[in-house]
């Protein structure tokens, strides 16, 4: 028995792969995760870029996260703890605020300052919203059926999965077709006639996606972050004790305590194949690695167009990953602070620090950031969503200085004549001079920074495109179409290949979702039987 | 106008409480939490600081040459093995061997004891007291408490501490002294996580609480109420008296009590201790002949829990904190035992439950099912019986 002989090999050790290894090492598997970087997590990963300050890196807050893999794999045990996030705050341009709390009665009467109207709507709207995250919720933990038995075209018919039609009433189901087809902004537009809220609300619809709030197909985006479920009730978001790299760190600790071997540094270049089947993968060091299963969790266009050689895979699936939409859209900035930022619409009240805090003043705020993207450049004002991860969990910054991570769109992964250090400088400048105007003292509280933009988390973390989610969350690259027709159930026409990753249903977010279902069919399939 | 009574923080903790939502303790008010959400409270404790009045406990100085004889005969712990500077948490029985109550002994000196427990003692300990040369002096409203809690406790305390707490263990107490104010500290707590409680004269209080506040701000610190206490204490499978057991003093009839044993303190049984102590032959022979019942965790299980609110149209609905109410537990459907406080752990993301089950429903992995009702109709959950506490981090001891 060679140490190089495993029952699956896990190309890539970001969270889905580390699920998935947990997964298959619970079921007595010998498995191996081959990561390419010197640290696993890929785009869960915390790093002290400035000594003493922890940079949630890349994604920064969680709420997908099944509860399931919580308990099957203890992460509790493992470290993993999700810190409650509470509020949502929305400087606005005429210097006041909108706040958004975890507390009904308070987000009401805080809506109720701005319009009457819009605090009853706000009621409504939640309920309707939760109802139809409920309903397609169950989509999450389940494998698409097979689209041949469906009508593709066929909108009901693809409501019809996991039972939603039957779960909802006629009024709802009809609100969840229309939900699939329209506008953030149009559907906003229906609700509410407050722009922050409107703004800011509208800003879940295009985060990952290189569309704007009135593009056709953002409004179901809307609903797929609203399902973001916290303790198994519907809630918002939360932060990872120690960044998302310590969710990433949870799942790994769990994984070896079940088994697992990970492996750092270890590049793959491609997967060997032999008699039309995936046997083992060969490293870029040269060392060769065999086992009846290969996973992948990197994105779509590795897994199909760069780890296996096009003839192995039938044209028609080549041809859907390279039409597959991996546009990066979004940056970080994140930066280690010697005080907060004040900003001067809020009030003195700590709690919303230990929220979030959202540029996002209006509907045609962002999409005007949109514009700019559209046409090769990064927005000259653009749509910033902050936290500040000290304030909820204290380790992250030595005591009395901070650390402030801002999500950042629209930065086009094609801008014109390519990115480069200046352009990240020019970007990184953009940001903090938009957050300058809101909180005046920003610039003078830096100590240091990182700016990220697509073409980074390209070459960092290693996705094609530098699209946070493995390519768009849009709804013909969803269900049975992710990654392409009839491969959504995470096998690949390559016999013992198999997607594992974001690019894979249900999709993108820190979910854990495709590298849990991956290894349940990969465990189906029994390929070591054979 | 007639009041219950304020702690000595009432100055501070009055202020800050934003839903008033007071809980009565002991005949004094206390908040029940300072947020209108818990979550924040609950956090505290288990990933940074917890700040927690726990001025109602009742606390009683025993003095005099026969101190320890009167408390040897009283808990059930063996107090001629507790050193100067250590502590025992302890239950104590009547001679049936019930518990009554249960509490801390604290050694102070040579011959000085502090005993806190949840109801008056003074009596109890009187009665026992008969012929003793001992001095029982209740000091209650004496002597202001706060309980300390969570990894970053330790952090803060040494910030305000003249002298270092690293060392001080699990169950040992110190002199100290905090901004010049002497306070004992005891590395003691009702959370199950890395904790202390400081003890202080009353009119020390706000002094002390304000120290701390400031010293903690950068680490997290928050004023936490009873009402996230009671999720951690759950988790930490801690119960608590006139809710997982009835006194033995307060039961109508004797199902209601609840021995040691049947509560799982095995461990604080002191059989092999020398001479009669209250409730030793009864206890004895329960030893020997084994339990009727006994306190365990259940944990239920999640995903068929869901199922039966699916089958209603709902998400599941279990409220974010413990409750104190009885839920019947069955194996077939002949009721075994009941659930006494149940809570959602937001740590663990698992509805989890202190309950109380027959022989021999109580060994570790029987399956039971534990009654939940949902849309007004009762249902019941498959839950599994499981090995308390339900969490416990590394540095609970360390
Ligand atoms: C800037 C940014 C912000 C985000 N914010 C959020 C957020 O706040 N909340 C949220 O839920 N989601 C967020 N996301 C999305 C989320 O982080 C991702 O969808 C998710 O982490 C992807 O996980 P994964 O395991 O599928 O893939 P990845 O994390 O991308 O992991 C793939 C791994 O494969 C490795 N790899 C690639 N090729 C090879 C090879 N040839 N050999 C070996 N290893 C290889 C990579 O190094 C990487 O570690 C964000 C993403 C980004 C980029």
């Amino acid at each position: 028995m060679t140490s190089n002989q495993y029952d699956a090999i896990i190309i890539g050790g970001g969270h889905n792969g580390l699920v998935a290894a947990a997964y298959l090492a619970r079921a007595g598997r010998k498995v191996v995760v081959l990561e390419r970087r010197h640290i696993v997590g890929g785009a869960t990963i915390t790093e002290e870029i400035i000594p003493g300050f922890k940079f949630t890196e890349f994604s920064y807050v969680v709420s997908l996260l099944r509860p399931e893999i919580i308990r099957d794999l203890e992460l509790p045990k493992h470290g993993l703890k999700i810190l409650p996030l509470p509020s949502t705050v929305t400087p606005m341009e005429n210097g006041d605020y909108l706040a958004a709390w975890d507390d009904h009665d308070l987000t009401r009467r805080e809506i109720y300052r701005h319009s009457p109207k819009d605090a009853e709507a706000y009621d409504e709207y939640a309920r309707v919203m939760a109802r139809m995250a409920k309903a397609i919720k169950p989509i999450l933990s389940i494998i698409p059926p097979d689209p041949s038995s469906l009508h593709p075209k066929d909108l009901f018919g693809l409501l019809k999965l996991g039972k939603l039609a039957y779960e909802m009433s006629e009024k709802d189901l009809y609100g969840l077709a229309k939900l699939m087809t329209q506008s953030a902004g149009d559907m906003l537009d229906e609700w509410f006639e407050t722009d922050a809220l409107k703004g800011t609300k509208s800003a879940s619809g295009i985060i990952g996606t290189f569309l704007g709030p009135r593009s056709p197909g953002t409004a179901y985006v809307l609903l797929h972050h609203y399902m973001g479920e916290i303790d198994g009730a519907f809630r918002a978001w939360g932060f990872s004790k120690g960044g998302t790299g310590g969710i990433a760190e949870a799942i790994a600790s769990s994984a070896r305590a079940l088994g697992a071997e990970i492996r750092v540094n270890s590049t793959v270049k491609q997967v060997i194949v032999k008699n039309g089947r995936a046997v083992g993968v060969a490293l870029e060091n040269g060392d060769e690695i065999y086992a009846k299963a290969v996973l992948s969790s990197a994105d779509p266009i590795v897994t199909f167009l760069k780890l296996v050689e096009s003839k192995h895979l039938p044209d028609d699936l080549i041809r859907s990953i390279q039409s597959f939409r991996t546009r990066g859209s979004s940056g970080k900035v994140n930066i280690a602070l010697s005080e907060l930022p004040q900003f001067t619409a809020l009030p003195d009240e700590p709690a919303l620090y230990r929220g979030a805090a959202s540029i996002s003043p209006s509907i045609d705020y962002i999409e005007r950031a949109y514009d700019d993207a559209k046409y090769g450049r990064f927005a000259k004002e653009p749509y910033i969503d902050m936290i500040f991860p000290s304030m909820i969990d204290p380790d992250m910054a030595p005591p009395g200085t901070h650390v402030m991570s801002c999500f950042v769109q629209y930065a086009p992964y094609d801008i014109e004549g390519g990115w480069d250090d200046a352009k990240r400088e020019a970007f990184g400048e953009t940001v903090i001079s938009t957050i300058e105007k809101y909180a005046p003292n920003i610039r003078r509280a830096i100590i240091g920074k990182q700016v990220i933009t697509p073409k980074d988390i390209e070459n960092i973390a290693g996705i094609t495109g530098g699209n946070i989610f493995h390519g768009e969350l849009l709804l013909h690259q969803l269900f049975f179409f992710r990654p392409a027709p009839q491969w959504s159930n995470f096998r690949t026409p390559l016999r013992g290949y198999y997607l594992a990753g974001s690019g894979a249903h249900p999709g993108g977010g820190i979910m854990g979702a495709p590298g849990m279902l991956a290894a349940k069919e990969v465990l189906k399939d029994g390929m070591w039987k054979a | 106008m007639l009041q219950l009574r304020h702690t000595p923080f009432h100055e501070r903790t009055s202020k800050l409480c934003q839903p008033q939502n007071w809980r009565r303790w002991a005949g004094y008010l206390v908040a029940g939490s300072y947020e209108l959400t818990l979550d924040r409270e609950y956090w505290a404790i288990r990933n940074a600081a917890a700040l927690i009045d726990v001025t109602p406990l009742m606390k009683y100085i025993i003095t005099g040459k026969d101190a320890a004889r009167l408390l040897d005969r009283v808990v059930t712990r063996d107090i001629g093995k507790l050193k100067i500077g250590q502590v025992y948490y302890t239950g104590w029985c009547d001679d049936e061997g019930k518990m009554i109550d249960d509490g801390t002994v604290s050694r102070l000196d040579e011959s000085t004891y502090r005993l806190t427990s949840a109801d008056p003692n003074l009596r109890w300990l009187s009665m026992n007291a008969v012929g003793l040369e001992v001095r029982i002096t209740e000091v209650t409203d004496n002597v202001a408490a706060l309980s300390f809690q969570g990894p970053n406790s330790r952090l803060i305390l040494n910030r305000v501490a003249d002298n270092p707490v690293d060392g001080l263990k699990y169950f040992r107490l110190m002199q100290n002294k905090v901004d010049g104010i002497p306070v004992t500290i005891s590395r003691t707590g009702y959370t199950g996580d890395l904790g202390f409680e400081i003890w202080m004269e009353a009119k020390d209080a706000l002094p002390i609480w304000d120290v701390l506040m400031e010293a903690g701000a950068d680490y997290g610190i928050a004023p936490v109420g009873i009402l996230a206490m009671d999720m951690a204490r759950v988790e930490a499978g801690l119960f608590m008296i006139e809710v997982d057991y009835t006194s033995a003093s307060h039961a109508w009839i004797e199902p209601q009590k609840s021995s040691p044993f049947e509560l799982g303190l095995d461990w604080t049984v002191a059989l092999d201790k020398p001479g009669y102590f209250v409730g030793r032959r009864a206890l004895e022979h329960e030893k020997k002949e084994g339990s009727a019942w006994k306190m365990v965790g259940l944990e239920v299980d999640w995903v068929e829990m869901e199922k039966l609110y699916a089958e209603a149209g709902l998400p599941p609905q279990i409220p974010g904190m413990a409750v104190r109410a009885s839920l019947p537990v069955l194996v077939g459907n002949v009721q075994i035992g009941y659930a006494s406080t149940s809570s959602w752990s937001p740590l663990l993301k698992k509805y989890i439950a202190l309950a109380h089950l027959q022989k021999p429903y109580y060994e570790i992995g029987t399956d039971v099912r534990l009654e939940i009702t949902v849309e007004h109709h009762r249902q019941h959950a498959p839950a599994r019986v499981v090995k308390l506490p339900f969490y416990e981090p590394e540095w609970k001891k360390k």
